[in-house]
């Protein structure tokens, strides 16, 4: 695996996510979920709660953060961290919009 | 014991009301009490109507003294009997239906009657005022019909009834006679501060207008002004004035002029009569804001019991508009003069404007529009007489700017005194508040209401006695603990659900803009209940927000813990075929389901099915005629049966198709949390209906019908709800009862918490006894179902929906490496 590299990759456009929605990424093993806000920000997580590995991506999306479907866990979109009293991160990954493309890196 | 005296009250507004509560506290057992009241209600606050008229609260709400009160206090309450005779040699009183009452004491509070223009056309139909209740019903349904409405008269009470029409969907115009509104509370300024918001909220305004005719054939038609102006009006309301009722006293012989002659101690010309509230004449002054009322109520209250030394003393009382949104304030004497000196602020783009008369270095009057916090400050010194030189300079920037201190809105009420006056309405002061919070223990706002009658009345200092809550109690007062929905409002369901209708919003974003939410696109907790409300109120309009539905309901089937998900489809009434079960062993089979289960409603759940392969599992079970059974729902879900008279010996009725009936004609809809049936057979019992959310028993004579069962967190028996004779009758009354679970429920409230909530025997009544509403709330649910019975496995098989159940991009493994 080569650790220097920043490896951009294009996932889809901007349309292929509902806003206030999101779409997975299948890397292999792992799944990423990538988020998009009510103002058109995108983001990507790792697809499990830090809490019990519910799928982060069937959340309900609000400012800036997902709800975990499984126990209501509030998770930053942004940091991926735990909000209010529990604790966990979900792993982040770096993505960022050229035009309406989705850019992903690995 | 002595023997009770008799007391007879003429009237039941709020002034004899408060009186009484005043005697029943000094006095319990000193009278015997009857109430002789013209209109056919109990007690409410008059006050209130207006945010009833906007729909913001609801007759319920504003309700003073329920039945119960009376029987509590063994008042004979006479409702919808006016009195025609008051014979002072008998001391009788006597009703236009005849009814006769003895009296040792009297009270007149025959209050007053809305004073109506002589013009042509004033007594056309559609020509109402703005008094009571009758007044507010008749207003709402001239409502319904939109059209335009004239109001003439701009002062308080013509705002108040302008506005809540415009929140009704009326073309409002106002009329009004002077060159500025409400000229008797505000400066010309602040007049024209409230024209231009007003105007901006679509409420036409046109001063110095006098009324001409009111036109119309067999109803109301137009208006038409003095200078020729013809407006059209479906709807005209009088609210220029009130005069005292003072004809049944003076037919009686007492002395009345504009109203009945009173002492201040409420003692009429005859010693054994008093009279009190709208219909008085007090040292040549008539009364209409409800301060002094019930300072009056107190007096006459002391001298009925026996303490004949309180007597009423004027006292200058602050006026507020109760129009959602607009602030303003007034107080006092602010009329220019030239022993008088002003200090006048003004920020025209915050709408803001202050100002202050003074004479001799003491506030004599105050006017506040936009910003109002330091009303009761400047009131309290306006009252004491307190010499400002001292802080001329900084006076008007108000209370928190004194000495510097930090601009927190809660400082200001904590640095007022302890007799400065906080509930204008019923003379509460600070002190008095602070001290029952201490001594009893009080710990919010419907205590404080409760032992002091602060924020009772009109509930506009409701926010200084929230302030002192937390003052008192520090972070002990968490005023949203019970009452708010989530953090993004500090709005309860209640008040949501409410506002929605009443301010017809209907999206999501509407409703967070007008109810002002406090974060930009709400949370998971406000989100599903916004669409549910919004989905079960405006079933034709409303389009369903999916992002907003938690994923069950956004994928028609139930997560699981691995992030699998299972399916349950439809079976009537629990009733299935070999070819159904073949056809769920083949879909189980080809897409390799590692669990089927037999579930506790009546159905086959297969479990672990990967989400990509829902699509195609659907359209199997679609083939072999299955539509979704909606186990994931906050909506219908099963109605369990047992096997009734097709097979059972004990059965009395056709318990199955019964089931099957109930759940063709009400699946689809949603509602507040899963509602789950059942229909048994007899009262054996073998569909358990007697703890289900509504649960039908099968009797020889007929059906019983139970609601609000619980088997869960909570385990509870049903209610029962009525028996009727007929499968129709069965259908008819669960459906209604459904729908009024559905228009009343907060979201994730089940039915049984919500039953509590709003009582049984208010269902009862409005269910089994009233059959018009029970009608009503039928057709809402069937005119809703129209839109609400669409398979969403059939939807989603047909491509609705795609991107949800496949990924949006599967790297190739290089790409990751």
């Amino acid at each position: 695996m080569n650790a220097v590299t920043q490896n951009w990759v294009m996932i889809g456009t901007l349309e292929d996510i509902p806003r206030l929605g999101a779409r997975c990424i299948e890397n292999g093993e792992t799944k990423i979920a990538v988020f998009r806000t009510a103002d058109d920000r995108v983001f990507a997580l790792e697809d499990k709660c830090p809490h019990k590995n519910g799928p982060l991506s069937q959340g309900i999306v609000h400012d800036g953060c997902v709800t975990c479907p499984l126990h209501n866990w509030v998770i930053s979109l942004e940091t991926g961290a735990a909000q209010g009293a529990d604790e966990g991160v979900a792993a982040s990954y770096p993505v960022k919009l050229d035009g309406d493309k989705v850019l992903l890196c690995l | 014991m002595t023997k009770k005296q008799k007391l007879v009250v003429i009237g039941n507004g709020m002034a004899p009301g408060r009186m009484l509560e005043h005697l029943f506290e000094k006095a319990p057992d000193a009278y015997d009490v009857t109430i002789f009241n013209a209109e056919p209600r109990v007690n409410y606050d008059r006050i209130m109507l207006s945010p009833v008229l906007s729909g913001e609260k609801s007759f319920e709400d504003i309700i003073i003294h329920g039945d119960g009160w009376y029987i509590e206090h063994g008042v004979m309450l006479y409702k919808g009997h006016k009195v025609v005779d008051i014979d002072r040699k008998a001391k009788t009183v006597t009703s236009e239906h005849g009814e006769v009452a003895a009296y040792d004491k009297l009270v007149i509070a025959t209050g007053s009657a809305p004073f109506i223009i002589p013009v042509p056309g004033h007594d056309l139909p559609g020509v109402l005022t703005y008094r009571d209740l009758d007044d507010v019903d008749a207003m709402l349904l001239a409502a319904q019909a939109r059209g335009t409405a004239v109001v003439i008269g701009g002062g308080l009470l013509g705002l108040e009834a302008a506005a809540g029409l415009k929140e009704r969907g009326m073309d409002v115009t106002v009329i009004h006679l002077m060159p500025t509104l409400m000229e008797r509370q505000l400066d010309p300024a602040a007049g024209y501060l409230l024209e231009q918001e007003l105007e901006r909220r679509g409420i036409k305004i046109i001063t110095k207008a006098s009324t001409k005719r009111i036109c119309g054939e067999t109803r109301v038609e137009s208006i038409e002004l003095e200078d020729g102006t013809v407006i059209p009006a479906t709807l005209v309301v009088m609210a220029v004035g009130i005069r005292p009722n003072g004809a049944l006293a003076k037919d009686a012989g007492l002395s009345v002029n504009r109203g009945i002659v009173v002492s201040d101690s409420m003692q009429t010309s005859d010693p054994d009569v008093f009279a009190l509230g709208e219909c008085v004449e007090l040292n040549g002054n008539v009364y209409g804001l409800v301060a002094p009322l019930y300072q009056m109520a107190e007096v006459a209250a002391c001298h009925l019991s026996g303490d004949a030394d309180k007597r009423f003393v004027e006292t200058s009382t602050a006026t507020k508009l109760k129009v959602t949104g607009i602030n303003l304030y007034s107080a006092g004497d602010f009329a220019e003069a030239d022993d008088r000196e002003e200090i006048v602020l003004r920020d025209a783009t915050a709408g803001i404007y202050k100002r202050l008369v003074l004479k001799d270095n003491k506030i004599i009057g105050t006017v506040l529009y936009g910003d109002t916090a330091d009303g009761p400050w400047f009131f309290d010194m306006l009252k004491k007489e307190t010499d400002v030189s001292e802080m001329r300079e900084s006076l008007i920037f108000g209370q928190v700017y004194q000495g510097g201190a930090a601009l927190d809105p809660s400082a200001a009420v904590a640095a007022l005194p302890d007799d400065a006056e906080i509930c204008g309405c019923n003379g509460v002061c600070k002190g008095a508040i602070t001290s029952a919070i201490k001594a009893k223990g009080l710990t919010g706002l419907d205590d404080v209401r409760a032992h002091t009658k602060a924020s009772a009345s009109c509930g506009t200092c409701t926010g200084l006695v929230e302030q002192l809550l937390g003052l008192t109690l520090g972070d002990a007062y968490n005023p949203s603990a019970v009452a708010a929905m989530c953090s993004c409002t500090d709005l309860s369901h209640a008040d949501v659900r409410r506002l929605i209708k009443a301010k017809e919003l209907k999206t999501i974003p509407a409703v967070m803009q007008e109810l002002e939410w406090k974060t930009s696109c709400g949370c998971a907790k406000c989100r599903p209940a916004l669409n549910y409300y919004l989905v079960c109120d405006w079933p034709d309009e409303y389009a369903d927000d999916y992002q907003s539905r938690f994923i069950n309901e956004r994928v028609h089937a139930n997560i699981q813990k691995d992030g699998t998900y299972s399916v349950v489809p439809r079976m009537w009434g629990g009733m299935t075929s070999s070819t159904e079960l073949r056809a769920i062993a083949d879909v189980v089979d080809k897409f390799d389901i590692p669990a089927v289960k037999v579930t506790g409603g009546q159905r086959i759940d297969m479990l672990g099915i990967k989400k990509e392969d829902l699509p195609a599992v659907w359209k199997d079970l679609g083939k072999a005629g299955f539509v979704s059974g909606q186990a994931y729902a906050k909506g219908l879900r099963t109605v369990k049966t047992c096997v009734g008279t097709n097979w059972c010996r004990f059965g009395t009725q056709d318990s199955t198709g019964l089931g099957i009936k109930l759940e063709k004609f009400m699946w689809g809809s949603w509602t507040p949390a899963k509602l789950k049936m059942a229909v048994s057979g007899c009262p054996r019992n073998c569909a358990e209906a007697t703890c289900k959310d509504i649960g039908i028993i099968c009797v020889d004579s007929g059906f019983e019908i139970h609601f609000a069962g619980a088997a869960g967190l909570d385990i509870k028996g049903t209610e029962i709800l009525g028996s009727v004779g007929s499968e129709e009758e069965v259908m008819v009354h669960v459906v209604a009862l459904a729908q009024m679970y559905r228009e009343q429920g907060w979201y994730l409230e089940r039915i049984y918490k919500w039953a509590k909530r709003i009582g049984l025997d208010e269902i009862r009544k409005q269910i089994m006894d009233d059959p018009k509403m029970r009608q009503s709330y039928y057709e809402r649910f069937v005119f809703s179902q129209k839109f609400a019975q669409v398979d969403p496995w059939s939807e989603r098989v047909s491509g609705k929906d795609k991107h949800e159940f496949m990924p949006m991009a599967t790297l190739l493994p290089e790409a990751a490496e």
